[in-house]
């Protein structure tokens, strides 16, 4: 078990750099930085900064060429965990993106649990009783909950908060609770708020594993040790339990790994259109104004997280199956 | 008792019928056909693509003019009877004429459908001018309003006062062909990387297989964004066009070059291929007369499944309003309208009508795509 972890964990690291180069190359992409579109606005507004702007330009090595900018990017988030400068808060990225990386991941790992609890028990269920109606439902709402586009369902569902149940929508609590010290009011609040993204970006997964443990466990089903089991007298849900269902249950694990990256993705989509205070929104505004270092970093420490969840499912996995560890 | 026997035997050999033999593109073909909604899928992606192509000449209305006298036009009904001189009722396909009304209370104007003006509708009827297919110029329309100076907005209309319906249709062309032009591509690159991966193995294989890790494990809208984001404003519509295509057709080649490896790995050692080998071929000729059309089936079942993934790319990266640009109409670009939830209050069919058109859309090529997949092996069972 230690070998194998040691050597899942070098693999990760080819990727984690290559991860951070792509990274780079992506947020210098767009011609021009933030500085140019800085000298403009100042330009209009009739003052003559090209002294100031220039010295600027030297102190981001913004006129160095790409790999001397990666360097020293690199080496400073390695040495002293400082990501750079955000352009237009003019503060350090490390001051604005932690909490917000806090709830992307927060909300990730609740949808996670949330399809777990959803996909599971439906997805045995529409195996065991194959062709009943509670197998179509579940087949219906798979296909269609892979067809609804995530900001579509936040949408349609702000809207019906909206007007048929009156609620405030947008945002993780009420607009009174927004600057206020944690109580138990406001946890209750957040509850009633959470919920809403946790299904919308939940859905397509949690119907994407329906699909998937229904698959598994029909292969399973009949096979000569179920019924050697049925045989014995054992009760058909322990019976279901202990075999057919452990057995079908290595797919549905190692689909973390992918899983991983849809929710953080379908999160900051849905987080733009929700109003939430995570990466999404940020990530959005950054990529736009090209404030670069607060945009890479963003890209780069969601991508790595996700890297490391699925390092983490991969482990899971051969702790739970001996035959993968074994390799 | 010879001729007899040989009488009996003639007998026989008429009496077998010569079993149809049906090819395996026939055989896929009657398997598919078992699968009904995915026939049924057939029919509605079918006529999709049929109104991306007659775009000008199904929507009623030119689908960028604009109309201040009727911002946020609510859906106007189609009718069929309206009151005659005499009394009683005549038959006339009709829509109400739409009246403004002031709501005091709100301060906010709305409209409601007019009994009083008719406008009658009907079908061929002239429209502004266009090309149909590109080639004939004509002014006829499908359907809509008699009097060409009349509008009417059947699922609305938007902000600027456009007509909804025709930009949904003329917006099918867009966010279909890039389903199609991106899969196009995906099989270019997913093919080749994938074939290469597969029939040469070793140290390619390897490079490829991670490289491919690699593409997923970055979430992909953050990537998505950040390739999106750095597309200049500034670009002429059609490059944006095919640059927006490329990057969402980044992912899913990932997928067909993973299908087509393990497809050669399974084929490489058959005999068929090793017999085509002896006989002299290149590695080439091998791969497109022998391997390439034992696997193509599968292909094409992951090639439609694919399209809907494009489809749904394209429209949250135009939603997020880092995709496709205005004046291009496409179904993201329609839904960035409904972006708050104020305007979606305001005016629902904003959201209603592009929405489901695109769930439509996108679950008919998902369940085609599931019917190919399950026709694809004809052979299994």
């Amino acid at each position: 078990m230690g070998s194998f972890i040691l050597r899942r964990v070098l693999y990760m690291i080819p990727t984690v750099f290559l991860v951070s180069i792509v990274t780079f190359v992506i947020i210098q992409l767009p011609p021009g930085d933030y500085l140019d579109s800085l000298a403009a606005e100042m330009g209009e507004a009739g003052v003559d900064n090209t002294a100031v702007v220039e010295q600027l330009r030297e102190q981001y090595g913004l006129g160095q060429p790409m790999y001397l900018q990666y360097w020293k990017w690199m080496t400073g988030i390695l040495l002293e965990g400082d990501f750079g400068i955000s352009f237009e808060k003019n503060v350090p990225v490390t001051d604005v993106i932690w909490d917000r990386l806090g709830w992307t991941f927060a909300i990730s790992i609740l949808t996670l649990i949330f399809i777990w609890i959803v996909a599971l028990p439906i997805g045995i269920y529409s195996a065991v009783r194959k062709y009943s109606v509670g197998d179509y439902v579940a087949t219906l709402f798979g296909f269609v909950g892979l067809a609804v586009p995530n900001f579509l369902l936040a949408l349609v569902m702000m809207y019906v908060a909206f007007k048929y149940f009156g609620q405030s929508v947008g945002g993780l609590v009420s607009p009174e609770y927004l600057d206020q010290p944690w109580t138990w009011a406001k946890f209750t609040n957040l509850l009633q708020h959470i919920w809403m993204p946790v299904f919308v970006v939940g859905t397509s997964g949690a119907a994407a594993l329906i699909r998937i443990m229904r698959a598994n466990l029909l292969d399973e089903l009949y096979r000569p040790y179920v019924v050697t089991a049925r045989a014995k007298g054992m009760s058909e849900f322990q019976l279901l339990l202990r075999y057919p269902v452990r057995v079908a249950l290595n797919p549905f694990i190692s689909t973390i790994g992918w899983i991983l990256p849809t929710l953080v993705s379908g999160e900051i989509i849905v987080a733009v259109v929700m109003n939430l205070p995570t990466t999404g929104p940020l990530l959005l505004r950054a990529l736009l104004v090209q404030d670069m270092y607060l945009a890479g970093s963003l890209i780069l420490i969601v991508s790595m997280l996700t890297v490391i969840g699925t390092l983490l499912s991969d482990v899971l996995l051969a702790w739970v199956d001996p035959r993968i560890r074994y390799q | 008792m010879t001729s007899i026997d040989s009488a009996s035997e003639v007998q026989a050999v008429e009496s077998v019928k010569t079993p149809d033999l049906l090819g395996p593109w026939a055989l896929m073909w009657r398997q598919f056909r078992r699968h009904k909604i995915a026939y049924f899928s057939l029919f509605i992606v079918g006529f999709v693509y049929v109104v991306a192509l007659f775009g000008e000449f199904l929507s009623p209305a030119d689908h960028l003019a604009t109309n201040t006298r009727a911002p946020f036009a609510p859906p106007q009904g189609i009718h069929f009877l309206a009151p005659a001189e005499d009394g009683g009722s005549r038959f006339i396909l009709h829509a109400r004429g739409l009246k403004m009304e002031i709501d005091r209370e709100a301060m906010r104007r709305h409209f409601v459908e007019d009994p009083e003006k008719l406008i009658p509708l009907g079908f061929f009827v002239k429209g502004h001018e266009y090309k149909l297919l590109w080639l004939i110029p004509t002014n006829r329309h499908f359907f809509g309003p008699k009097d060409p100076k009349q509008k009417v907005y059947f699922f609305g209309a938007d902000r600027l006062g456009r007509d909804i319906l025709s930009r949904i249709i003329m917006g099918t062309r867009i966010s279909m062909s890039i389903g199609l032009v991106g899969v196009a591509v995906s099989l270019l690159v997913g093919v080749s990387l994938g074939g290469i991966s597969g029939y040469y193995g070793g140290w390619i294989d390897n490079a490829i297989q991670r490289l491919i890790e690699f593409l997923r494990s970055i979430p992909t809208i953050p990537l998505w964004m950040g390739l999106a984001a750095a597309i200049p404003l500034d670009w002429p519509p059609l490059r944006t066009y095919f640059v927006v295509t490329l990057i969402v057709s980044m992912i899913g080649w990932t997928t067909l070059a993973r299908e087509v490896r393990g497809k050669f790995l399974s084929l490489r050692h058959e005999d068929f291929v090793t017999a085509a080998r002896l006989d002299g071929l290149s590695d080439w000729q091998v791969i497109r007369k022998h391997l390439v059309p034992s696997f193509a089936s599968h292909i094409i079942a992951s090639l439609t499944l694919a399209v809907p993934l494009m489809i749904l790319a394209e429209t949250s990266l135009s939603f997020l309003g880092i995709g496709l640009q205005p004046p291009i109409v496409s179904w993201g670009t329609l839904l960035k309208e409904a972006q708050n939830i104020r305007t979606i209050i305001e005016a629902p069919w904003l959201l209603i009508a592009p929405g489901a058109v695109i769930v439509t859309a996108v679950l008919a090529l998902n369940f085609l795509g599931d019917g190919l997949r399950d026709a694809a092996d004809p052979y299994a069972n």
